[in-house]
């Protein structure tokens, strides 16, 4: 095994290139760890985000070797077989610089598919009982751990293809209130998804299922998006 | 694509899976023994059976086939959802009278 | 930065490349095959002139294709059905390449049968 590793960051902003440097290799090396590294040791001119290291917060999201992944929970090992990495900046979002992007459409979007929670009673009124074992409670349990991380956004095609598309986060978050019984707007919100852009969007190429770190299942919840949007359609409680 | 063109597509998509499988088997009878045009014409001339099920076939891929295309142009080509919808509506209406026309020639001419 | 092939050789993100390509091949025939159909309004010999030029080998071989492609896209549009109308089910990578292959099972039955 080489003793250093060669790896190629992208530096600069859209019309940036790759730049390549050489890296020791250590033990238990994760990608955050390498990156950081070159900023520390030899440019510290390059940009990048990073928050807990310790992949809970989902800020250190990368294109490791052309997958989106979060970088401290991505051990060099597994990925740098050759001894040969290539960190760019996530995908379908405007590189600010180097490996840091602009998330402000990601969280547009999060807005556009209503993904808010709307209260249907006050402070005042006694507390809603919820079950926790009802099938809309576990179908949106299923799908709330979502920390905006954008792995799935950054990975799908659809998003790459259709600027209008809101992407899998946005809309996981969409339906996991479309299960909150206590919410108030779910009307609202199936039109939100049911415009162009929406749910009906998503081809189930499943990247997004795929490759998110908390093993959420975006494709699954856009499934039951478009369920309940055909039926709220065919239903008259939404039109086009 | 919206909630109304998702609706059609899948339906119109449901519709045809059956029809498809009996399209298959048609085409493998046909191809037996290398059936000429007299033999297919009798079978289907004057057959209200073959006009229905085709006639339903032909309407069902007018459709399919009109926003799929519609998606393909919206997202692969500059077009976006005005000029991609009035290009497929145009090749929808290209299926449906192409379709019909041949329906008719098998069937009635 | 160039799209590159990363997460794309997920066997169901090849899937559903394969049924957008297959749908697009089939589209663009589709006209071609309603004409060929048509023929027949200028009587039965100028339709059974198209029938047999289209004995030739290649046409054959392609309409061999035509029929994986239909056989594929069909396959592939009921795997989104199922994906959009019914629980989630695992094991669907496996139930995506078994697709494909009984479609390329499909159209190399139909080429044994027609050569």
């Amino acid at each position: 095994m080489p003793a250093d590793l060669s790896v190629s960051l992208w530096r600069g902003a859209k019309d940036g290139r790759y730049e390549t440097y050489s890296v020791p290799r250590r033990e238990s090396q994760t990608v955050l760890d390498v990156v950081t590294f070159v900023q520390r040791h030899i440019d510290p001119t390059l940009s990048y985000r990073f928050a807990c290291r310790v992949g809970v917060c989902g800020s250190c999201a990368m294109t490791v070797n052309g997958k989106p992944r979060w970088t401290c929970r991505t051990h060099v090992s597994k990925v740098a077989g050759s001894g040969r990495l290539e960190i760019g900046p996530l995908e379908n979002l405007t590189v600010i610089k180097d490996l840091a992007t602009d998330m402000e459409p990601f969280f547009e979007k999060w807005q556009q598919a209503q993904g808010v929670f709307a209260p249907s009673r006050t402070r005042y009124d006694a507390i809603e009982q919820i079950r926790p074992d009802s099938p809309a409670r576990r179908a949106a349990d299923a799908a709330i751990e979502c920390i905006n991380c954008g792995v799935c956004y950054a990975a799908c095609d659809t998003v790459r293809w259709n600027n209008d598309y809101l992407g899998p986060a946005a809309l996981t978050r969409a339906w996991t209130l479309v299960n909150d019984e206590r919410d108030a707007s779910n009307t609202a919100r199936l039109q939100a998804v049911s415009a162009a852009g929406g749910c009906h969007a998503c081809h189930s190429h499943q990247s997004c299922q795929e490759l998110c770190p908390q093993t959420l299942n975006p494709t699954a919840s856009i499934a039951g998006l478009k369920r309940r949007t055909a039926a709220a359609y065919l239903k008259g409680e939404i039109k086009i | 694509m919206n909630v109304r063109l998702y609706v059609w597509q899948r339906a119109t998509a449901a519709l045809m899976a059956p029809l498809v499988l009996v399209h298959i088997a048609v085409i493998f009878y046909a191809t037996r023994h290398g059936m000429s045009a007299a033999d297919i014409l009798s079978r289907t001339s004057g057959s209200a059976a073959w006009a229905a099920f085709y006639g339903l076939f032909v309407a069902a891929v007018s459709v399919h086939a009109s926003i799929g295309v519609r998606n393909i142009l919206s997202e692969w080509s500059p077009l976006k959802d005005r000029g991609s919808g009035a290009l497929a509506i145009a090749f929808g209406l290209l299926l449906a009278v192409l379709g019909a026309r041949a329906i008719f020639a098998v069937v009635l001419s | 930065m160039t799209a590159r092939i990363g997460h794309r050789s997920d066997p169901l993100w090849i899937a559903a490349m394969i049924h957008r390509l297959s749908g697009l091949a089939l589209a663009i025939f589709l006209p071609l095959h309603f004409l060929a159909l048509g023929l027949a309004i200028d009587g039965e010999a100028r339709l059974e002139s198209f029938l047999r030029w289209s004995d030739q080998p290649w046409v054959k071989a392609s309409e061999g294709g035509l029929v994986f492609l239909l056989t594929v896209h069909m396959l592939g549009g009921l795997r989104v059905l199922v994906i959009e109308n019914f629980d989630w089910r695992d094991g669907q990578k496996q139930l995506a390449t078994l697709a494909a292959a009984v479609s390329a099972i499909v159209a190399f039955i139909f080429l044994v049968r027609v050569f």
